[in-house]
Formats: structure tokens, C-alpha cells, sequence
């Protein structure tokens, strides 16, 4: 991928847009305590500041039915000093969220007991590019703009559609989206998303050190990554979900007009409403391709 | 028409001014036959459709007689009919004739192709050694036919054609208002030298000469008097006596009217200076320059123009002769025909002239509402676009293929589903008291222990130098240099070939004609081949590299399968299913 010329930018201002995963099921679920994962991400995004002046953080809750901006860096009730026991970034940003899981409470819809619902990836991922969006407007030498996914749980393949805009959004822009995956699988989603768009894919193996990975990692600007070596990213799950049932599939079949991803034999393709004629359906096996 | 035969009287001339051979045409929908009245005349004809090329015809109304011309490769036969509905009759059946011959011949002559196609073919395989090996591979082995194997190239072939494309001519820059009068300088006459072309330049530049002509022919002059005047009246301008064309345009009202200033340039420009920011002072910047001076100081054919109010009227400066001209170029050349009729070329440009006028005031709207910020002051507002892109399919497969080792090396262990037995209630509960557990205690300190911090860094470098490992140094190398070049070349073109044989081979399902039965047989044959070939590589590996080898053939392996797999199946389906459905060979 071609990378944005980098005059565009201040090449030595970053801005950070964080998206922080607050899926409460995942959590209660999850060997690894939340408050432990918060502070450790806390520290991280006051070094981030720290690293620079002009920096700028961005942090986007991500919860399982909505998502929302939690701190913002550049705002002017932020730039207090030290609130009682606590500095102004870690006491707003504790202030939002715990306002934002309480309203993402209410907007609790019953899933399947037993099972862990997904976060709203698509969601902060868009908000985050759209924020980047107006960044770019704000002034001659915009800070030069990146995504972080800090996500724990599983992928939801029902968005993968809007997932994949988001991806390929990012990457005509030219901002990397680094994921940092600390569920225990791989999320072939961030995945993919730091693949296409040229970011860095890690997972670490010990969460109690999160700190350092995250500061090791994720936080050198991206004119000081060409420099350095840093994980590659191996093993890109390129598998897709098919559009009916949103499952992630090996094969599938592939819509010819408009590349729909059909797990099984349609007549009409949902998406764009192209009728497999009879031939097709003697043929059905051509459109069978391996999918990645 | 129905019975596809055609005789008329006509005369056969071998070249336009011969005066031909009289005798009988007759057409028939594959050939066409000539006999000459005389029966000793050497003239006789009878050339089947297929060797004629194109055929031409004069046209109704023009001074020509009804001329039948048909191009053979060497030149043309040319028939004189009697009556322009005689030539009507026989160049319909012509126009049939041809049509039907030209799509038999297309089926004919698949292979035949033009000189220019073949170089153009030539050229590209020169240019492309890969696409060369693989043309050898596959078309000198009969495995694919020419045409089938540049079929799927058709967008390097095309990409060809869109470079040589050709410029589309633009308005001539040169100076139409200079058409110079030709003088012999004996008699008392000048010439002014007038083509379909230049009619065009003056249609588009001189509104006024155009809306004249519109009214004028053919009612009231003919096209000849028409230009008579208008050069009459060029003639008059060009002496700059601006008395002399004030009296001639006195004496006669229709040259007045090209004599006087252009009223519906007048109204343009006057719709111009309203486009103009109100901030900018016209009226002030006129005595700034040298504007002040007639024709920018630039005085035409070396003698000065005298400023006569009087006869003003009459007169014209270089500097709006420049501007219209200006004007007009930028404009650009809106006519894409044939320049033979005048009126059909006035007609058309006062029809183009009356569309563009009817988005004028929207557009004047526009213009004004964006007129205070001025373009070319403005930021640019275009944001760095990487362009949207699949990766090169080398990072692709390298990707996949750390990804195949990982599995292999079952080191993607807990794949158990999480399970979730906490209610909405408590899940929410437990993460804000993890909240206020922060807000309270604030955080740990230190953040983590020494210990963990070296298991991180030794983490971190082993995983780093791993990657190293498994993806090569650089994106540049991977599992496939591992490899002796020999087998790595012999992969990498194994790998081209067999994806342009699948490629024919699916899309040349579902089997409608016989022509692809017998592809698709051909293609399988060729596909176990390669098939077979694959295997050959992976037996003769060395054993360490064995591994290697077959997880990298393994996926083409796959691929051919699946359309060996397919044929069969396809051909048993066929075989069971007695009655055919329609268009199943």
C-alpha cells in the first residue's frame, strides 16, 4: 500500500484514536480482571500524551449495543490537573465510561444465555474514522491519525459487511488500524483489518504485562516504525461470513455481479437481487470458489 | 426484397471517371452478377459478397448520379444506376448481403486476424517474457487455441488501443477575423478562400453572421449571395475605412448586419461583467494599464485605428476579435460530423447554443453564490487517498501460508467457546464495580513486576525473530525461497499455468456448444497433467523439504481437483439426463 506523503502531516504528532472493548459478558467471562486491563491501558495513554504535547487521544467505548467517545484529549476539561487523588484524564475517562455502561445497560436487549455476546466493532471503528475525518479537515497539518482496537471479544460475523467497509475506509485514507487482541483466540476480523490496512496485529501472550506490550508495540508513531522491527503480523485469517447467515465459511458461493458471499445455493442474490438462472444451477459449482 | 434477388439496369465503371459499361446488375444475397449489354464487352462480373469489403453510395440531392460502390480488397466496382430508388433497392440488399457474409466469415475465419492485431500481440508477448513462457506452454502445445488464450487478455490488448488513442481536434487557434482577401493585384477583385471549416469558425465566432444565416437561407439569398455580403463586409473591415462601411451599410440594411458589433456578443459579455466579483472595481482598473490605449498599444496591420465616434459602430478591435476568438477555443469544438452542409452545421450549433442557454441561469445563480470565495485561493481540500488495492498476491499467499504452518504446529490450542452464565445484571454490575474499584484505589503501583516485565521482552524478541523465521527476512522472501531455484521456478510456472487453464476452464462452463465440450476436455487433460507434475515435485523433493513443498502444492492441488472433480460430475449428469434442455449441446 502506498503510503499518504507524509508532508500532509505533522509527522511527529500523533493522533490516537482508541477503541477500548467494555463488553461486560466478555469480561465476567475473562481470566484477566478489567480493572487490571484498565489501568494498565490508562498508563499507556498517559505515556502516549506524555510522548508528545501535540499528541492527541482519542478513546471510544466499544459496548455490546452501543459505542461512544469516553475521553478526548484535545477538550478543555481534561487539561485540569490532578482531581483529588487521580490526574484529569484517568477521572473523566472513569467518569464516561462508568456513565456509558450504565446507559449501554438500558439498552440491553436479551441474547441467547450462555453465550457471549459480540462488541459493536463496526461501530467505534467507524467513529473513530470519522473523527479522523474531521481531524483531517481541522487545519493544514492535521496530527497524523491511527486506530487502536484494544478488543477481547470474539468477532461477530454478523458485521462483517460493515467491518470490512470500515477496513477498506480506513485504508483509502491511509490510517493503519493496530489491533491489540487480548481474547483468546484470533479475531480474524482485526486480523484483516491490520493487514489491509498496513497496522500491526498482536496478541499478547501475557496480559499481565499488557502495559508493555502496548508501549513496546503500539506506541511509536508511524514515522518511527519504519525504523523499527516490530511483530509481523503471521496467519491472516482471510475467511469471509456468508451474507445470509453470517457465518464464517471456508467455501462459499460467490454472487458474479456483485461478490455477495452465500453459504449455500440461492436463486436471487439478496444483495443485489441478480437471478441465478437455470444454467448457473447445473453450473452451481462454478461459482464454488475457495474463498482466500 | 423477400426473394433476395435484385436486377436493374446499370452501368459498371471501373474507376470514377470512366464512362462505364451499360448492362444488367443482379444481386442476390451471396453474389452479385454483371452482364454487359454488349456480349463482347470484357466487363463481366461475378464476385461473390464475401470478397467485398464495405460499400458506399452517393447521396439523394447531391450532384452526383446514383453511384453503387462496393471495396474489394484490390479497389471497387462501381454501378451508375438508373434512379436514386433503384440504388436504394440495391443497397439494401446489399447492406444484407454483407452483414450475413460479414458474420460467416467472422466464424470462418477466427484465427484471421488483422496485421495491425498480430504485431499488436507480437509486441506485447516480446514485452512480457512471463506471458510469453506461458503462451508457448499453453498454445504450441495445442492446450488452448490462439483466440481462446488472448481472450482472457483482452485488457492487454485493450490497454494497448487506449494508449494510441487519438486527440480529439480542438477549435483552430488561428485568427479567423484574419482571413485575408487573395488579390492577383491586376484585376479589381479579391478572393476570399471559404471551406465547410472555416463556415464552422464563423458560425461559432460571430453569433450575429450565424443567426443572419439562419434567417436569410435559403428565403431570402442563397447560400453564395449570403458570403458574398459577409465578405464583402470582411473586405470593408479589413480596409479599416470605417466611413466607407458606415455609407455601404446605409445603402444596404442586410450587409448592416455584418458590419454592426455583434449584439449577441454584446449581451454575453454584458452577462459576463455581472459574473464578476462586485468587489473588484472595473471601472477603476481601467485607466491602470495600458488598457487606456486602443487595442493594447497593438496597432493592426501597422496603421493606427481612429477613434471616429461616430462611426464606432462599425469598427472593431483586435482585443474583442482575441477575446471572441479566445472565448470560442476554450469553448472547445462541439461539432462531431461532417462539415458538407452549412445549414445543417447552423442548425445544429443554434440548437446546441439554445441547450447550453437553458442552464445559464441556474448556472448564473451558482456562480454567483460562489463568487466571493475565488478558486484559486482556496485550500486545496483534497486529503492524502491511498487508492484501494489488493495487496500483492505474493504478501497474500505468504500470509496464508505462516497461517497453514500455525495450523499444523497446533499452536492455536483453546478454541473452546466461552460460555457466559452471568445475566445481564451481574456482567454490567461486575464491570462497574471493576470502574469504581479504579476510581477509588487508582492504580496499581507499580503497574506490573520486574519478572513480567523480562517475560514480556523475552516474549516480545522471540516472537519477533520467529516471524523472521517463518516469513522470510524481508516481504521480498519467503517459504518459497527456502527452495533450490530449480524447483521454486518450476512451482512458480506451474502455478501461472495452472491458473490460466482454470481460468478457461470454468468460464467456459455451462457447456453450451460443441466447440466448448471439446475445450473443456482438452482443458482436464491438461490439467491432470500439471496435476500429475505437481505430484512428480513433490515426490522428488528432499526429504526436508518435503514438508515445505507439499504445503505450498497442496492448495493448486485443491484447485485442480475441484475442477477435475467438477468435469466428472458434469459429464455424468450429462450422460444420465436423456432429454436435453435447450441450448445443451
Amino acid at each position: 500500500m502506498t503510503s499518504a506523503p507524509s508532508k500532509l502531516y505533522a509527522d511527529d504528532v500523533s493522533l490516537l484514536v482508541v477503541t477500548l472493548d467494555t463488553n461486560p459478558f466478555f469480561w465476567t467471562t475473562f481470566s484477566f480482571p478489567f480493572a487490571d486491563f484498565l489501568s494498565q491501558v490508562l498508563a499507556f495513554l498517559n505515556s502516549i500524551l506524555l510522548l508528545g504535547q501535540l499528541n492527541q487521544v482519542m478513546v471510544i467505548a466499544t459496548g455490546c449495543n452501543s459505542c461512544r467517545f469516553v475521553y478526548d484529549s484535545t477538550s478543555d476539561k481534561n487539561h485540569g490537573s490532578t482531581i483529588g487523588t487521580m490526574p484529569a484524564l484517568y477521572s473523566n475517562l472513569l467518569h464516561n465510561l462508568d456513565q456509558f455502561v450504565a446507559r449501554d445497560r438500558q439498552l440491553a436487549s436479551p441474547h441467547a444465555p450462555g453465550t457471549v455476546p459480540s462488541s459493536l466493532l463496526s461501530g467505534s471503528l467507524s467513529m473513530a474514522l470519522c473523527y479522523i475525518q474531521r481531524a483531517f479537515r481541522s487545519g493544514p497539518m492535521p496530527p497524523q491519525p491511527r486506530i487502536l482496537c484494544l478488543q477481547g471479544a470474539a468477532d461477530g460475523p454478523e458485521q462483517y459487511v460493515a467491518i470490512m467497509n470500515a477496513i477498506f475506509s480506513a485504508q483509502h485514507s491511509s490510517v493503519p488500524i493496530d489491533s491489540c487482541y487480548i481474547g483468546s483466540n484470533n479475531s480474524a476480523f482485526l486480523q484483516q483489518a491490520s493487514y489491509i490496512t498496513d497496522g500491526i496485529y498482536y496478541k499478547p501472550p501475557q496480559l499481565d504485562g499488557l502495559y508493555q506490550y502496548l508501549s513496546t508495540v503500539f506506541a511509536t508513531d508511524l514515522h518511527s516504525r519504519a525504523f523499527l522491527r516490530l511483530p509481523k503480523s503471521m496467519g491472516v485469517d482471510f475467511r469471509a461470513s456468508c451474507f445470509c447467515h453470517k457465518q464464517t465459511i471456508d467455501m462459499g458461493y460467490v454472487c458474479s455481479v456483485c461478490l455477495s458471499i452465500f453459504c449455500e445455493h440461492h436463486d436471487k442474490c439478496s444483495t443485489c437481487g441478480s437471478v441465478f438462472g437455470q444454467a448457473q444451477l447445473d453450473a452451481s459449482a462454478a461459482d464454488r470458489k475457495r474463498k482466500a | 426484397m423477400s426473394s433476395g434477388q435484385v436486377v436493374k439496369r446499370a452501368k459498371y465503371k471501373t474507376t470514377v471517371k470512366d464512362p462505364g459499361t451499360t448492362g444488367v446488375l443482379k444481386l442476390t444475397q451471396d453474389k452479385f452478377v454483371f452482364k454487359p449489354n454488349d456480349p463482347t464487352s470484357a466487363n463481366k462480373l461475378d464476385v461473390e459478397f464475401r470478397f467485398i469489403k464495405s460499400h458506399k453510395h452517393t447521396k439523394e440531392g447531391s450532384n452526383k448520379p446514383p453511384w453503387l460502390n462496393l471495396t474489394h480488397a484490390q479497389g471497387s466496382y462501381i454501378f451508375e444506376l438508373e434512379s436514386f430508388s433503384d440504388l436504394h433497392v440495391c443497397r439494401e440488399l446489399v447492406g444484407i448481403a454483407l452483414s450475413k457474409n460479414g458474420e460467416a466469415t467472422k466464424v470462418i475465419s477466427e484465427e484471421q486476424l488483422s496485421a495491425a492485431e498480430m504485431t499488436l500481440r507480437i509486441k506485447l508477448l516480446q514485452e512480457n517474457s512471463k506471458l510469453q513462457r506461458l503462451h508457448k506452454e499453453l498454445v504450441a502445445s495445442g492446450k488452448l487455441t490462439e483466440s481462446e488464450f488472448w481472450a482472457t487478455k483482452k485488457k492487454l490488448l485493450d490497454q494497448d488501443e487506449s494508449r494510441k488513442l487519438k486527440q480529439r481536434i480542438g477549435f483552430k487557434n488561428s485568427l479567423i477575423f484574419d482571413t485575408k482577401p487573395m488579390s492577383d493585384g491586376r484585376i479589381n477583385q479579391v478572393k476570399f478562400q471559404l471551406t465547410p471549416e472555416i463556415k464552422y469558425q464563423i458560425f461559432a465566432l460571430k453569433p450575429a453572421v450565424h443567426q443572419a444565416f439562419l434567417n436569410f437561407v435559403p428565403s431570402k439569398m442563397n447560400e453564395v449571395d449570403f458570403w458574398n455580403k459577409y465578405f464583402k463586409a470582411e473586405y470593408l473591415h479589413s480596409t479599416k475605412n470605417a466611413v466607407a462601411a458606415a455609407a455601404e451599410a446605409a445603402e444596404d440594411e442586410d450587409l448592416a448586419v455584418f458590419l454592426k458589433d455583434d449584439d449577441i456578443l454584446e449581451i454575453e459579455a454584458r452577462k459576463k461583467v455581472r459574473w464578476v466579483d462586485p468587489t473588484l472595481d472595473m471601472e477603476a482598473d481601467q485607466g491602470d494599464d495600458y488598457t487606456h490605449l486602443p487595442d493594447h498599444g497593438i496597432f493592426r496591420d501597422g496603421s493606427k485605428d481612429i477613434p471616429e465616434a461616430q462611426n464606432s459602430l462599425y469598427k472593431r478591435t483586435l482585443l474583442q476579435d482575441l477575446n471572441r476568438q479566445g472565448a470560442v477555443v476554450l469553448e472547445g469544438k462541439t461539432l462531431d460530423m461532417e462539415m458538407e452542409n452549412p445549414r445543417t452545421v447552423a442548425e445544429i450549433l443554434a440548437r446546441r447554443k439554445q441547450e447550453t442557454a437553458d442552464g445559464v441561469p441556474d448556472e448564473e445563480r451558482r456562480n454567483r453564490i460562489s463568487m466571493t470565495p475565488i478558486e484559486d485561493l482556496q485550500e486545496q481540500d483534497n486529503h492524502p487517498f491511498a487508492p484501494l488495492c489488493i495487496k500483492d498476491p505474493r504478501d497474500y499467499f505468504d500470509s496464508q501460508q505462516a497461517n497453514a504452518v500455525k495450523t499444523l504446529d497446533d499452536s492455536q490450542a483453546g478454541m473452546e467457546q466461552m460460555i457466559c452464565n452471568l445475566g445481564p445484571e451481574e456482567a454490567y454490575g461486575s464491570l462497574r464495580a471493576s470502574i469504581s474499584k479504579i476510581k477509588t484505589t487508582g492504580l496499581r503501583d507499580p503497574l506490573f513486576s520486574p519478572e513480567v516485565a523480562l517475560k514480556v521482552f523475552n516474549g516480545l524478541t522471540k516472537n519477533i525473530s520467529s516471524a523472521k523465521y517463518h516469513l522470510g527476512k524481508s516481504s521480498q522472501e519467503s517459504v518459497l525461497d527456502i527452495l533450490p531455484n530449480t524447483t521454486k521456478e518450476k512451482l512458480l510456472d506451474h502455478w501461472v499455468c495452472s491458473q490460466e487453464l482454470l481460468r478457461h476452464f470454468w468460464s467456459s462452463y455451462p457447456i453450451t456448444t460443441q466447440n466448448l465440450n471439446n475445450k473443456t476436455r482438452r482443458l482436464k487433460d491438461s490439467i491432470s497433467q500439471i496435476y500429475s507434475k505437481l505430484e512428480e515435485i513433490k515426490v522428488s523433493a528432499k526429504s526436508d523439504l518435503r514438508h515445505q513443498v507439499s504445503l505450498v502444492v497442496h492448495p493448486m492441488q485443491q484447485a485442480l481437483d475441484a475442477a477435475l472433480l467438477h468435469y466428472e460430475a458434469d459429464i455424468r449428469k450429462r450422460n444420465t439426463r436423456a432429454p436435453k434442455p435447450n441450448g445443451y449441446v
